[in-house]
């Protein structure tokens, strides 16, 4: 089936081609136009990314000569007063606290996505639908005080009780351990959670909508229960575009700023406990850039930068070769 | 991305003059922001020259002054002076303002504490970790200290207060000078970081047996605690302006190579030990009529803006300190107003 869509499609395209052409001029020309500037567009926004990448890279030179590529990765010691830099914890950071919000978003998402497709009464589906949707919407910023001003006070509350139940769990529990300030790097996970939620829930409610309603009627027919149709019906059928709108949300919790900067608290040490301070790539960047003085400072925090643009390029190049993978199944199953 | 604004700030510069020969542009320092707006918006009304400053952070100021895009720049920090000249800069200072401990305790009232800058200095590198710990129990003979954990709270975005305030613990604690040492951003060994002062605030009004460090005008807006301190002359203080000014009216102005002089612990008896400053920074190489421009506005500042600074608790620079300025104009540049 997927290799009969494109050849189709270009069959279309060369048919309406020729019926274009033999009208007249006029037409041709607009065509003509109309082509240029697609890619003219296409080629503007590669040159800028190549162009951004270039330039960032550039000017993280003085920082890539002092500190070498690995030396700067795997240092831990950031500290502007003896201008030593390293990047280690702001790479776990924006990894761990990625982590977190995906292990909550993608869940929840997947419920929402189910209960507007497949429970909800019709009445009720536009609203939560909508309500979902405004999420996506708010400003980070706003996120970023909320969490600062009204998430973080009420989580202080919750953390002494997580300090003894689950931080007495052996193992596990190491993560679950500190004063409870209601800051950290797990409420920057659930802050993140919530803000990537709208992407990864709409893309998955909007592809559960295409699944063929036969498939569905059938499944149920035989007697699946919603659970079932959702697992093993909707979701095999849609794999590909659910992994992609997972990615799509991870992407933008790689990035976000400010948000982050407001909750994690903000902390150069590394600790194994989630309910410590930390610090993530673009939280530093929001936090030192504008008071960077020196050259080698300055090239450092965009050195940062260019790591940043690398693991969204791995975290991208990963979802390649999953999608591909996955439909490469579908093809095998089907 | 400084490049990048530095073109657009050309773009600007090149637009506004061409729309008024009337305009001065600065950029730099949020710490002195409030009062160079405030300023700008006095002396526009006054004179017709609108004073167009951008608080884009003391990086972004010195590379503007640099690049010859701005007509002034503004830092928490002082230039060292080989760098002025390496630069063909100059620099002085335009008002003196102060940071105060703020803290949290449960039954303690604001101003209540005393604290000592040594105490500080082993709070921030995490040797005293409770509040009835002796060292500050012995300062404290009067309160009834809690057995409870300290969290140190600090600023996480680079700042003035910050340079201010680690200065400080650099001349008290010869450890924290060696450990950490003082810049607008350190490598902290402890504790959490607050965006801005708000940020610091809303942290420490929060998290009971929190301790951080806050602008007074910050702590004055928002009714926040703060500590009494013991001054370099070993006097219990509370932080005032006169505290502030006193800190700059005891520096010996005249033998600091180009005002590289910084302001915490100076000695005094009613000196506020954590006060700080901001310098402008003018090119030697731009056009004396800019640079005229540059000073009228300033020295107006001085002289007629004293109670618009007190009013946002900035402290003005006593008149020997601007007499001072006055002169390294004219010694630096070769013309002074």
């Amino acid at each position: 089936m997927n290799d009969s869509g494109p050849a189709a499609r270009t069959e279309t395209q060369s048919a309406l081609a020729g019926q274009r052409a033999a009208p007249g001029s006029r037409r041709f020309s607009g065509d003509a136009f109309f082509h240029a500037a697609a890619v003219l567009a296409a080629i503007l926004a590669s040159v800028t990314l190549f162009a951004t990448v270039i330039a960032i890279a550039y000017d993280s030179w003085p920082s890539i000569q002092t500190f070498g590529v690995w030396r700067f990765l795997k240092s831990s010691e950031w500290n502007p007063v003896t201008q030593t830099f390293g990047a280690f914890p702001f790479i776990v950071g924006t990894l761990v606290s990625s982590a977190i919000a995906m292990i909550l978003a993608v869940p929840i998402s997947f419920g929402t996505a189910v209960f507007i497709t497949e429970i909800a009464p019709f009445w009720i589906k536009r609203p939560v639908a909508g309500a979902i949707e405004l999420l996506a919407g708010i400003p980070s910023i706003v996120y970023g005080l909320w969490g600062l001003l009204v998430f973080a006070p009420v989580f202080s509350e919750i953390e002494p009780w997580i300090n003894r139940s689950i931080g007495n769990i052996p193992g596990i529990g190491l993560l679950f351990r500190g004063p409870p300030m209601g800051i950290g790097m797990l409420t920057a996970g659930i802050i993140l959670a919530i803000m990537v939620l709208p992407y990864i829930s709409s893309i998955m409610r909007d592809v559960f909508l295409v699944v063929p309603s036969s498939l569905r009627e059938s499944a149920y027919a035989m007697g699946c229960t919603t659970w079932e149709v959702a697992w093993h019906i909707m979701l095999p059928y849609t794999r590909t575009a659910v992994t992609g709108g997972i990615f799509l949300g991870l992407g933008r919790a790689l990035g976000e700023t400010m948000a982050v900067t407001f909750v994690i608290g903000n902390s150069n040490m590394m600790s194994p406990s989630l309910l410590m301070p930390s610090a993530t790539i673009p939280s530093v960047l929001a936090n030192e850039f504008t008071e960077a003085t020196t050259k080698l400072y300055l090239s450092s925090l965009i050195y940062l930068g260019l790591i940043l643009i690398a693991i969204t390029l791995v975290v991208r190049f990963l979802a390649v070769l999953l999608i591909r993978r996955l439909a490469r199944g579908e093809g095998a199953s089907a | 991305m400084k490049k990048i604004l530095a073109i657009l700030l050309a773009a600007g510069g090149v637009f506004s003059a061409t729309a008024s020969a009337q305009m001065l542009t600065g950029a730099g320092s949020t710490w002195v922001y409030p009062l160079v707006a405030k300023w700008s918006a006095a002396y526009q009304s006054k004179t017709g020259i609108q004073v167009n400053y951008q608080s884009i952070g003391s990086g972004g100021g010195i590379a503007q002054i640099k690049a010859g895009t701005v007509a002034f720049g503004a830092s928490d920090m002082p230039l060292k002076p080989e760098d002025l000249r390496a630069a063909g800069l100059i620099q002085f200072p335009t008002a003196v303002a102060g940071a105060v401990m703020s803290y949290n305790l449960p039954g303690i009232s604001s101003g209540q504490l005393i604290l000592s800058g040594p105490v500080v200095a082993d709070i921030y590198l995490a040797k005293i970790t409770k509040w009835n710990d002796p060292a500050i129990a012995k300062l404290n003979p009067d309160l009834n200290l809690p057995d409870m954990n300290i969290t140190v709270v600090h600023r996480s975005d680079g700042s003035g207060t910050t340079f201010t305030f680690t200065d400080y613990l650099s001349k008290v604690s010869p450890e924290w000078k060696e450990k950490v040492g003082e810049n607008t951003s350190v490598a902290w060994p402890t504790g959490v970081g607050g965006k801005g002062s708000e940020g610091v605030a809303s942290y420490v009004q929060r998290i009971e047996g929190a301790i951080g460090y806050v602008e007074y005008a910050y702590v004055l807006e928002t009714h926040g605690s703060y500590a009494r301190m013991i001054n370099r002359d070993g006097n219990v203080v509370s932080p005032s302006l006169q505290g502030f000014q006193d800190a700059s009216a005891h520096v010996d102005w005249t033998k600091a190579q180009d005002f590289y002089v910084i302001l915490p612990y100076q000695p005094g008896p009613d000196t506020w030990p954590i006060a700080g400053c901001t310098w402008q920074i003018l090119r030697k190489n731009a056009t004396q009529a800019e640079n005229e421009e540059v000073m009228k506005f300033f020295l107006w500042g001085f002289e007629q803006g004293q109670d618009m600074a007190r009013s946002i608790s900035f402290g003005p620079l006593p008149p020997s300190t601007v007499e001072a300025i006055r002169a390294y104009w004219k010694s630096e540049l070769g013309y002074g107003i």
